[in-house]
């Protein structure tokens, strides 16, 4: 008899477990949902740590107002299936009470707009606790970040000082105020994901399979058109296979051509694909360290 | 990559600097595993162009913005490969000593410790301090890798001394398994591809001995130990007296049917069902997350224990611990009160005693100068105000565990092993 744990299995296991340290040590924790396959994996991963009773935690969408209509579509199926409560956060709303201002220019975007609306919808929510599906593997910045991470009363995280996790214990103590963001999936690949999710048979958006789509170039990026996006003089718009690696918002989400339309063949993708998956994310490319500037001030 | 979702999960810690090339030989096993991408690999080359380097490998590893300014890494970094048999997760922490706290975090869930000495230098002061703490993490397994091996034309003679010198080191401390590994990260000799330059080594290459070191033993399967994290109560009509019982197996296999004690009442029951994430199991062993029904109506909460009958764990207030001190604001006050958790059990405890502080450059115990500070390990006697159910740290990394919390600032300022 072998009892170890295959690879997948164990992290499972953490992730089920971290999940239920969060439902135990805080009073008011909320998923943040933003429809892309990582969130989509920890409310599956949820419903697992509490069948059969419901899932603890409502959604949480932070609504750029820029979201492929497809990822909507999914959000809401999945929120009825579930029977949770969803709470959205919107982008539009914010700008519409100038509470923040919209970016100018033909890189245009409101992916840094969601940090405002964000952290007002935590506050708004009293939410202690924020479940979030970033990964390590994801960003330079991200592979420093810590299951239980702390945010101070501005949402700001200070990487510098964070607590050290050891063993099997997190704590998630706090003041007033103050709130974590947890990420019970730190230590999947992208590979993990997929292989999982394809084990688990667990329903995806159409976006990640290859389809047929109005795209424009950008800096070798492709683009899914859009009335989002304003052309530069001399970008045309043209029909591409491609499908999607992550979902961000239409503005910064770049599409890959693929001609993968089934799980099996989105892994076979990723087991060879010599690009990381954030390498089509044009919010990444603005700094070598877009990333941790964002995290600092209280983004995903 | 690896595509076979049937491989097994090895951690394994690395401590060092960079110039004992920790960095290159991790950017090595990223590199010839084929775990570096090439908008990754990209984006080093721009950063190490603008900083008028050749590809620098430590800026995949250095990711904070700080890290790269000072040319340094602060904090624990993760990184992840993967061949066809195992996928592997690094804790990649600084080696210097201000860093101790960071070395024993990533220790702390290692199977295996990645220890690198630079064969011109041999055995210092570094790698003691890394071998101490893989002894008193209990690391079950330690890889000693000689590295540049190429700059010392790959003499035997000195890969021996070196060895035997560890070797008379290691002889004072609690390790089992240590392995030596002559090695070039730069060059790549026996890192995943054997080399022609040392025929006098008849062992594995790094990556061969990371893909087979043996780590399904590493868990305790004898003393079942399943600490309650939480109550699944549904409140559904079909589930109308559902009461699971949520955790993670700290140790020994649960099987359904099997008498069980719980903690600390001390009452026992039979185990009824087990719910596992695919559904019912039959048994549940250690890193499992799984849910325990009981066949009578018992009142368990979180912080309680389910034990098998006749095989209990220590039962206590009363603390005899190895401390490691992360706070660099305030030294541990004898009598201080902190906050401490232990399994599921959040609780308080008072410091009674420190018994000697020991140092991990040497391993001697100094009982004179007890003040202990950022980075310091001492001996302590602690005393709870609620009894803990602990095994010795030896003998279950889990239930000999603990964290103590400043409960003024809510930081996490020590880490407890259990004697």
């Amino acid at each position: 008899m072998n009892y170890n744990l295959n690879h997948i299995k164990e992290l499972e296991s953490e992730s089920i477990f971290i999940l239920r340290e969060v439902a135990s040590q805080f009073e008011n924790p909320v998923i943040m949902f933003s429809g892309g396959k990582d969130s989509i994996l920890i409310v599956h991963l949820a419903y697992k740590a509490f069948f059969p009773a419901r899932i603890p935690f409502p959604l949480l969408h932070i609504d750029t107002g820029h979201n492929f209509p497809e990822t909507l579509a999914y959000r809401d199926s999945l929120v009825e299936k579930l029977g949770a409560k969803l709470i959205v956060g919107s982008v539009q709303d914010a700008i519409n009470k100038r509470m923040v201002v919209e970016e100018k220019g033909v890189n245009a975007s409101r992916n840094g707009l969601q940090t405002a609306v964000l952290l007002e919808s935590l506050e708004n929510g009293k939410y202690d606790a924020a479940l979030g599906g970033a990964r390590r593997d994801e960003e330079k910045a991200r592979a420093k970040e810590r299951f239980f991470s702390h945010r101070d009363e501005f949402g700001q995280w200070d990487p510098k000082n964070q607590r050290p996790e050891l063993w099997n214990l997190f704590n998630g103590k706090h003041h007033m105020g103050e709130h974590f963001r947890v990420f019970p999936i730190s230590n999947w690949t992208e590979l993990d994901v997929w292989q999982y999710l394809a084990a688990e048979k667990v329903d995806l958006p159409s976006l990640y399979f290859s389809h047929e789509r109005d795209v424009i170039e950008r800096e070798g990026i492709l683009l899914a058109d859009c009335d989002y996006i304003e052309k530069k003089p001399g970008e045309r718009v043209f029909k591409e296979t491609v499908r999607c690696r992550t979902i961000g918002d239409m503005t910064c989400t770049g599409v890959w051509k693929s001609t993968a339309s089934t799980v099996e063949e989105i892994i076979e993708e990723v087991a060879t694909t010599r690009m990381t998956e954030r390498g089509g994310r044009t919010d990444d490319k603005r700094s070598e360290t877009s990333m941790e500037d964002r995290k600092k001030k209280g983004y995903f | 990559m690896s595509q076979d979702t049937n491989s097994e999960l090895l951690r394994f810690t690395t401590a060092g600097s960079v110039d004992d090339g920790k960095s290159t030989l991790i950017g090595r096993l990223l590199y010839d595993s084929k775990s570096i991408y090439q908008d990754q690999y990209e984006q080093i080359k721009a950063a190490s162009e603008k900083r008028g380097e050749d590809i620098n490998l430590a800026l995949l590893t250095d990711g904070l913005k700080s890290e790269r300014e000072q040319g340094i890494t602060i904090d624990v970094a993760y990184r992840y490969f993967a061949t066809p048999k195992r996928k592997f997760i690094i804790a990649d922490t600084p080696g210097h000593i201000q860093y101790t706290r960071n070395m024993v975090t990533g220790a702390s869930s290692a199977n295996v410790a990645l220890v690198l000495i630079d064969a011109r230098k041999g055995v210092v002061e570094q790698t003691k301090r890394h071998a101490i703490i893989a002894s008193l993490l209990q690391i079950p397994h330690i890889v000693v890798c000689i590295n540049k091996m190429d700059l010392v034309d790959y003499d035997e003679a000195v890969y021996n001394k070196i060895q035997d010198d560890f070797e008379k080191f290691a002889a004072k401390l609690d390790v089992v398994d240590v392995h030596f590994i002559p090695i070039s990260a730069l060059l790549g000799d026996n890192v995943v591809n054997r080399s022609d330059k040392t025929p006098w080594f008849d062992g594995s290459t790094l990556m061969h001995y990371l893909e087979n070191v043996h780590i399904a033993s590493d868990h305790n399967f004898i003393d079942v130990r399943f600490p309650v994290q939480f109550v699944i109560r549904p409140y559904k009509e079909e589930y109308h007296d559902y009461r699971g019982y949520a955790g993670r197996i700290a140790g020994g296999i649960i099987k359904k049917g099997d008498d069980v004690m719980l903690l600390p009442s001390g009452f026992t029951s039979k185990v009824a069902t087990i719910q596992g994430p695919s559904g019912e199991q039959v048994e549940a062993y250690p890193s499992e997350s799984v849910t325990v029904l009981l066949e009578d109506d018992l009142d368990l909460s979180r912080g309680d224990m389910i034990v098998r009958v006749n095989n209990s764990p220590e039962i206590t207030q009363d603390l005899e611990v190895m401390l490691v001190w992360f706070d660099g604001d305030k030294p541990l006050l004898v009598n201080g009160k902190y906050g401490l958790m232990h399994t599921t059990q959040n609780i308080r405890c008072v410091v009674k005693e420190i018994r000697y502080k020991l140092d991990i450059n040497s391993l001697h115990r100094e009982q004179e100068d007890l003040n202990i500070g950022m980075n310091d390990v001492a001996r302590i006697v602690l005393r709870t105000t609620k009894p803990v159910f602990v095994d010795p740290y030896r003998k279950n990394r889990i239930t000999g565990s603990m964290i103590l919390i400043d409960e003024a600032t809510n930081s996490t300022v020590g880490a407890c092993m259990v004697i």
